[in-house]
């Protein structure tokens, strides 16, 4: 758990105020820091919806994307900054997050599965303009090949693969993220919710419950959060709420040499199984149902996982964009104040603190960034 | 050394790492272990420390061993039987269970 490094301090002023203490709000705040910038992380406490503790901890690729190229761009970027993130990251705090990018898979259960995802993978690939696209099929055998020792269930016809995928531990790495964050000399401030952001001359302050922090630019990185902190800034965004099961049985011999999107095993040997996508407002409970759903398709997949108990099984809501695609915004009405949103929070976190974080500190755009504002919505609103 | 203080149950003839031991009825199979000869029950999967059961009441998951050949049962949790078998568990289960 992160540790409070600092007391609550009236009206202290930074070069930045980040608004959210989880998987994009320290990434972002490692690279303003490297920049030399006065940086704190205004968090809240742990009663709140604490997405960036409920991940499964893909760094994935194959499948992102769809209708937006430069999402595909920007994923694949944050992948390949990845294993010196992570380098970094132990070597200042010592916590290796267990990065690895053995490729990764996804199984497919019959000849209707495996053809709607070829269509899927296959109209990404075109919306590229025939760019190369690393996602290829695999038939039963190729699979059985990759995963020596793994018995496949009858109804696996193959999988598509990805050498960029891999997968991270996400606890770790927010851990990480924090130990090196305070190191380096950020404020990172907990029970410090934010109730307004208001104009003050060229500044903002930033109103908590703890306090006034006054700040050059405010970075909203906040989850779910965003849909009140938003609008009164201009930066009005239809995120959701959308319920994810993961299930994560007992430590056994190590079996699975890479992730499949729906089951990877951790390095101390667990098997984490997901994936759900359930429309439950913010309600993070479980739903007995789901994890049966997931057991089974799990069982089916890889029959001898039937052995294993399930340990542990956790909710938590992705904070989703119309489009499953992030948002990177400086707000019109009040220049210096963006907003950071996705649910890909882990697979992000690499680019966002390269890349990103120059943004915020004044660099022009990174290319991508011509996709991910918010005239998309705009359009959608006047469709 | 761990002792029985109440030993008027019936006999129930169990095996531990293959050796024939008499446990008596209603007694738990990491209690049997404990009575038998004490000492580690199980290696751990990430560092292969040593370790035995601790609370003996199904919390703290230090008693896991494989039985009958299922692997990480919690040996405090359950009963022994005639004819049971109980092996000491080192590092990580297997995923198949074993023959």
């Amino acid at each position: 758990m992160p540790q409070s490094t600092a007391p609550a301090r009236s009206k202290e002023t930074f070069d930045v105020a980040v608004i959210g203490g989880g998987m994009i709000g320290p990434a972002v705040s490692l690279g303003l820091l490297e920049r030399g910038l006065k940086v704190c992380i205004l968090d809240e406490g742990d009663d709140v919806l604490r997405v960036a503790r409920g991940n499964f901890g893909l760094v994935w690729f194959q499948g992102k994307g769809f209708n937006m190229p430069r999402y595909v761009d920007w994923t694949r970027r944050s992948a390949t900054l990845y294993p010196d993130f992570a380098r970094e990251l132990q070597e200042h705090t010592g916590v290796d997050i267990g990065h690895a990018n053995p490729g990764g898979l996804e199984l497919l259960l019959g000849d209707e599965e495996e053809a709607h995802r070829r269509h899927f993978i296959g109209q990404i690939y075109q919306q590229g303009g025939g760019k190369e696209y690393e996602v290829e099929f695999l038939d039963r055998k190729q699979v059985e090949d990759m995963l020596p020792g793994v018995k496949l269930g009858d109804e696996v016809t193959g999988a598509s693969y990805s050498p960029v995928d891999g997968h991270v531990n996400p606890l770790f790495l927010l851990r990480a993220m924090h130990a090196h964050f305070q190191q380096a000399g950020g404020s990172y401030l907990p029970h410090h919710r934010v109730s307004a952001v208001n104009r003050n001359g060229a500044a903002y302050d930033v109103l908590t419950e703890a306090g006034t922090v006054s700040a050059a630019k405010v970075v909203i990185a906040a989850g779910h959060g965003l849909k009140q902190l938003g609008p009164p800034l201009g930066l009005d965004i239809p995120i959701r709420p959308q319920r994810g099961h993961i299930l994560v049985t007992e430590r056994t011999q190590p079996i699975l040499p890479m992730p499949m999107s729906a089951f990877r095993q951790t390095a101390e040997g667990s098997i984490m199984l997901g994936v759900s996508a359930e429309e439950a407002g913010y309600d993070d409970g479980i739903d007995t149902q789901t994890v049966a759903t997931i057991a089974r398709r799990a069982a089916r997949t890889i029959p001898a996982l039937r052995n294993l108990n399930i340990v542990r099984s956790w909710a938590a809501l992705r904070v989703l964009t119309p489009d499953k695609c992030p948002v990177y915004a400086q707000s019109r009405s009040h220049p210096g104040v963006y907003a950071i949103a996705s649910h890909s929070g882990v697979t992000l976190a690499a680019v966002n603190a390269k890349v990103a974080s120059n943004w915020i500190a004044g660099d022009p755009a990174p290319e991508e960034f011509d996709a991910f504002g918010l005239e998309r919505f705009d359009a959608q609103k006047t469709a | 050394m761990l002792k029985r203080r109440h030993s008027d149950a019936a006999v129930v003839h169990i095996l531990i790492d293959g050796v024939a031991v008499e446990a008596r009825a209603g007694e738990s199979a990491a209690a049997a272990v404990l009575a038998h000869d004490g000492g580690a029950t199980r290696t751990t999967p990430v560092s292969g420390a040593p370790r035995a059961p601790y609370c003996m009441m199904g919390v703290c998951f230090e008693c896991l061993m494989e039985i009958d050949g299922v692997a990480n049962r919690q040996g405090c949790m359950v009963r022994v039987a005639e004819g049971m078998s109980i092996r000491r568990q080192q590092g990580a289960r297997a995923l198949e269970r074993e023959a």
